[in-house]
C-alpha cells in the first residue's frame, strides 16, 4: 500500500494537525512515511502545503512527483486547485467550499467552485459549517480528515486511535470533539 | 526501539544530544532553527546540563562553539546559510587553529529562497576553508552522520560542516537512535598554543591544515555515506549529491537505474569513485541540490574534457531546488503532470498578522513620509520586510541583518536625506547595534525605527536579546536621552507616533524611536531564558 498526499491550505489554518493523525497511524501500523512541511516566512498568512507520503517499502523522496498524489486534501478551495499538477488522473480531490480571503483579488467563490467540481472525483463540504454545529470550529480540520478517510487506505479506526492517542493530552472534551467531527466527514463522503 | 517520527533537524539535534554535546550555540533562521529549539525542550538535555540559550548573531555563537571544543567538550553550532556569511571570520580561522573538542557546525542552505535572501551553497565554503563536509540525504542518515561527524573532528582535530537544505530540515521521517554516549570531560589540548593565530603560529597550522587534506579524502573515498552503484549502461554515469540522490531513486521505483550511480554525501570528493565513473562512462550527469559546485570543478574552466551535464549546461535548471521531476526530464523521462492550475488561481503571499504592531508602525511612517518623496527608508530582515508588499509599499531596501542602519547612514552621507530606517528589536542586536555607534561617533542625521515586537518573531518566536535593554543599549552607544522615544503602536495611537517621527526627523542627529508592542503570536509566553 501507497499514498501520496498533498495538503492544502493557508498559514495558520493547521493542515499539520491533519498530517499528524495519519502520521500517527501510519506508524501504528509500521509503515514507512515522510512530510515535507512548510516553516518560515509563508506560514504567515501566504499559502502553504505538505507532501504526505505513506508506503509499507521505503519512500526514496520527501517530494510528491507531479501527477503522482492519490489526494489533494485541502481546508481552502482555492488552495486545493494549486495543486492540480500533482494529483493523478485516477486521485481525489477533497476540500472546504469554505473560502479564506486574505487577498483583494480572490476570485468569485462560485467559480473557485465550479474550477473543484471539474475534477472527476472530489469531494467538497463547508466543514467550517459541519465543525461549528458540532460546538467548535477548530475541529473543521478533522471534519475534511473523515472526509477524505475513505481514500486513504487506512482503516477508520485506526484514524479514531490516532485522534484518542495525539490528542489525549488535551482531555476527553476535546478528543470526544475530534473524534464527532471526524465521524461528520465522513458520513458525508460516504454520500 | 520504536522508530521516532521527527523533522531532519531534529533528528540532528537528536543525534548530538546522543553524541554527547554539551552545547549548541545558534541565532534563529529559518530552516535551522528547529535544531537548537528542540535541544532547548528536550529532558535528556536539562539532564545532562546541555547549554542551549540562543547567540546575540551567528558570529558570537560560532566562537563560543568554538571555546567549548577548545575545553576538550563537543559542540554543535548551527545556522542558515547567510548565517555562516556573519560567522566566516571564526569559521575559516577555526579550521587553522583546528579542533579539540568535537566540533560541528551545521549549515542550512535555502534553495529556492524559501525564506531567504540568497541560496548560496554552504559546501563551497566548506571547501573554501579546507574543512570536510557532510551532506545527508534523508533524515536517518543525518541522525547517523552527526556521530561520525563528531568522531571525525575529534580524529582529525578539524571542524567539520554538515550542510542540509530546506527540504531535509523541514521533512519528517522515521529515525531509529542509537545508544547515547556520554559527554567528554574538560580537557585542554596538548598544544593549547595552537590556538593563537599570530603569524607564525598560523603559518604553521595552515601547513597542518593542507597536510590533513590526503586523510580526509582517504575518508571520503572510505566513507559507507560515498556509494558506487555500478550499471551495465556505461553510455551515463550518474553522480547524485546528497538529497538529489533520493530524487533520482524516485524515478527507478519500478525499474532499476541501467546506468553506474556514485552517491555522493561525504566531502571532499571521494576522487578515486570519481575517476571511476568518469572513466568508465561516455558522458557524466551531476545533481546538486544548489550550486553546481562540484560540476565546475569536473567540467574544468575550459570544457575541454569531460563531457559533463548538470545546471551548466541547461540539463538541469540553472538556479533553484531540485525535485524528481525535474531530476526525469534531466534523465529524458516523459513528463507525469497532471492537469494545469486553473488561471482564476491568484497569489497569495504572506502578509502581517492581523492585528501586527508593525501595521500600526507603517501606517504612521507612511504618513510622515508621503511629503519627503519615495526612497528614504531602509529596512531590515524581518516579519516588517513584508512592509515592501501592498498596501504597504513602505520600504527600499533589505540587505542584510542590520544593514537598515548602516545603509541609511550611507545614503545621509551621501546628502540623501531624511535618512530612515526600520529595523526589529532582535535584528538589532544581532548586528544594528555597532552601526548605531558608527552613526554617534559622526551625529549622522538619522532616524532609526526599532520596532519592538519584544520577540523573534519571523522564525516563531524566540526570546529576543533586546527585551528589556533597548533603551539602555541605545543610551549606552551615546544616544542623547531625549532621542530615544517609545511610543505604543496601536490606531488609538497614530497621531502620537506621527508627531515623534516627525520631530526626529527634524532633528540633525542621531534619533531612535521605538514603537513597543509585543507580537500577537507570542502574547502570553514567558520570557525566561530556558
Amino acid at each position: 500500500m501507497k499514498k501520496d498526499i498533498i495538503l492544502a491550505g493557508v498559514g495558520g489554518q493547521g493542515i499539520l494537525s491533519i498530517a499528524t493523525i495519519i502520521g500517527a497511524a501510519a506508524v501504528e501500523l509500521g509503515m514507512h512515511l515522510k512530510q515535507a512541511e512548510v516553516h518560515g516566512m509563508s506560514q504567515r498568512g501566504g499559502d502553504v502545503q505538505s507532501h504526505l507520503r505513506i508506503s509499507d517499502h521505503p519512500i526514496a523522496s520527501d517530494l510528491i512527483p507531479q501527477g503522482k498524489a492519490d489526494l489533494i486534501i485541502s481546508v481552502e478551495p482555492m488552495e486545493a486547485l494549486r495543486y492540480l499538477p500533482w494529483l493523478s488522473k485516477e486521485g481525489w480531490l477533497i476540500t472546504s467550499s469554505e473560502p479564506f480571503i486574505n487577498v483583494p483579488n480572490y476570485p468569485e467563490t462560485e467559480n473557485v467552485l465550479a474550477e473543484v467540481k471539474k475534477v472527476k472525483q472530489h469531494v467538497v463540504l463547508d466543514a467550517e459549517k459541519i465543525a461549528k454545529d458540532l460546538g467548535n470550529v477548530r475541529a473543521a480540520n478533522m471534519v475534511i480528515l473523515g472526509a477524505a478517510s475513505p481514500y486513504l487506505g487506512i482503516a477508520f479506526d485506526k484514524l479514531e486511535a490516532a485522534i484518542r492517542e495525539v490528542f489525549g493530552r488535551k482531555g476527553e472534551e476535546v478528543v470526544n470533539l475530534n473524534l464527532e467531527a471526524l465521524r461528520a466527514g465522513a458520513k458525508i463522503a460516504k454520500g | 526501539m520504536k522508530k521516532a517520527l521527527l523533522l531532519g533537524d531534529e533528528a540532528i539535534a537528536q543525534a548530538a544530544l546522543d553524541a554527547g554535546i554539551s552545547g549548541v550555540y545558534a541565532y534563529p533562521g529559518t530552516p535551522s532553527t528547529e535544531i537548537t529549539a528542540y535541544i532547548q525542550n528536550s529532558e535528556q538535555a536539562k539532564e545532562g546540563k546541555v547549554h542551549s540559550i540562543w547567540s546575540v548573531n551567528e558570529k558570537t555563537s560560532m566562537e563560543t562553539a568554538i571555546g567549548m571544543s577548545y575545553a576538550g567538550k563537543r559542540a554543535l553550532c548551527c545556522m542558515k546559510h547567510v548565517g555562516l556569511n556573519v560567522a566566516m571570520d571564526p569559521f575559516v580561522n577555526s579550521a587553522i587553529t583546528g579542533a579539540n573538542g568535537g566540533l560541528v557546525y551545521l549549515v542550512a542552505d535555502d534553495p529556492s529562497m524559501h525564506s531567504s535572501q540568497d541560496e548560496q551553497d554552504s559546501r563551497a565554503l566548506a571547501k573554501f576553508a579546507f574543512i570536510p563536509c557532510f551532506e545527508p540525504s534523508s533524515q536517518q542518515e543525518a541522525y547517523d552522520m552527526i556521530f561520525e561527524a563528531f568522531d571525525l573532528s575529534e580524529k582529525m582535530q578539524i571542524p567539520v560542516m554538515m550542510r542540509i537544505t530546506t527540504r531535509l530540515a523541514h521533512s519528517r521521517a522515521g529515525v531509529a537512535r542509537r545508544e547515547p554516549r556520554k559527554q567528554n570531560e574538560i580537557k585542554l589540548h596538548p598544544n593549547p598554543k595552537q590556538f593563537i593565530l599570530l603569524p607564525a603560529i598560523a603559518r604553521k597550522q595552515y601547513n597542518e591544515l593542507l597536510d590533513k587534506q590526503p586523510a580526509l579524502e582517504a575518508a571520503s573515498e572510505n566513507s559507507k555515506y560515498n556509494q558506487y552503484i555500478d550499471g551495465s549502461d556505461k553510455s551515463l554515469g550518474i553522480i547524485a549529491c546528497g538529497l538529489a540522490y533520493n530524487y533520482l531513486m524516485e524515478n527507478y521505483q519500478d525499474e532499476a537505474c541501467k546506468h553506474p550511480i556514485l552517491k555522493v554525501s561525504q566531502y571532499p570528493l571521494p576522487r578515486k569513485a570519481i575517476e571511476k565513473i568518469t572513466k568508465e562512462c561516455k558522458e557524466v550527469l551531476i545533481i546538486e541540490d544548489g550550486y553546481p559546485v562540484y560540476e565546475e570543478l569536473l567540467r574544468g574552466y575550459l570544457n575541454q574534457g569531460l563531457k559533463v551535464k548538470g545546471r551548466l549546461d541547461g540539463t538541469l535548471p540553472r538556479v533553484g531546488e531540485l525535485n524528481p521531476n525535474l531530476v526525469a526530464k534531466a534523465l529524458g523521462m516523459p513528463a507525469t503532470k497532471g492537469e494545469d492550475v486553473p488561471a482564476l488561481v491568484v497569489p497569495r503571499p504572506p502578509s502581517l498578522c492581523k492585528g501586527c504592531s508593525h501595521i500600526d508602525m507603517y501606517k504612521a511612517l507612511n504618513e510622515v513620509m508621503e511629503k519627503h518623496g519615495k526612497g528614504k527608508v531602509y529596512a531590515d530582515i524581518g516579519c516588517y520586510t513584508l512592509g515592501a508588499l501592498p498596501p504597504y509599499n513602505a520600504i527600499y531596501t533589505t540587505l542584510d541583518m542590520g544593514a537598515a542602519v548602516t545603509m541609511a547612514k550611507g545614503a545621509a552621507d551621501a546628502g540623501l536625506l531624511p535618512a530612515v530606517c526600520v529595523i526589529g528589536d532582535s535584528t538589532f542586536t544581532h548586528s544594528g547595534m555597532t552601526g548605531l555607534l558608527d552613526c554617534v561617533i559622526e551625529k549622522t542625521p538619522i532616524t532609526i525605527i526599532i520596532a519592538d515586537n519584544s520577540t523573534t518573531g519571523m522564525t516563531g518566536g524566540q526570546i529576543s536579546h533586546a527585551y528589556g535593554r533597548l533603551e539602555q543599549i541605545c543610551e549606552g552607544l551615546g544616544v542623547e536621552k531625549e532621542h530615544i522615544r517609545v511610543c505604543t503602536p496601536l490606531p488609538k495611537n497614530h497621531e502620537e507616533l506621527v508627531k515623534i517621527i516627525e520631530e526626529e526627523i527634524a532633528y540633525p542627529g542621531v534619533s531612535v524611536v521605538i514603537p513597543r508592542r509585543e507580537c500577537i503570536q507570542t502574547v502570553g509566553r514567558p520570557k525566561t531564558y530556558n
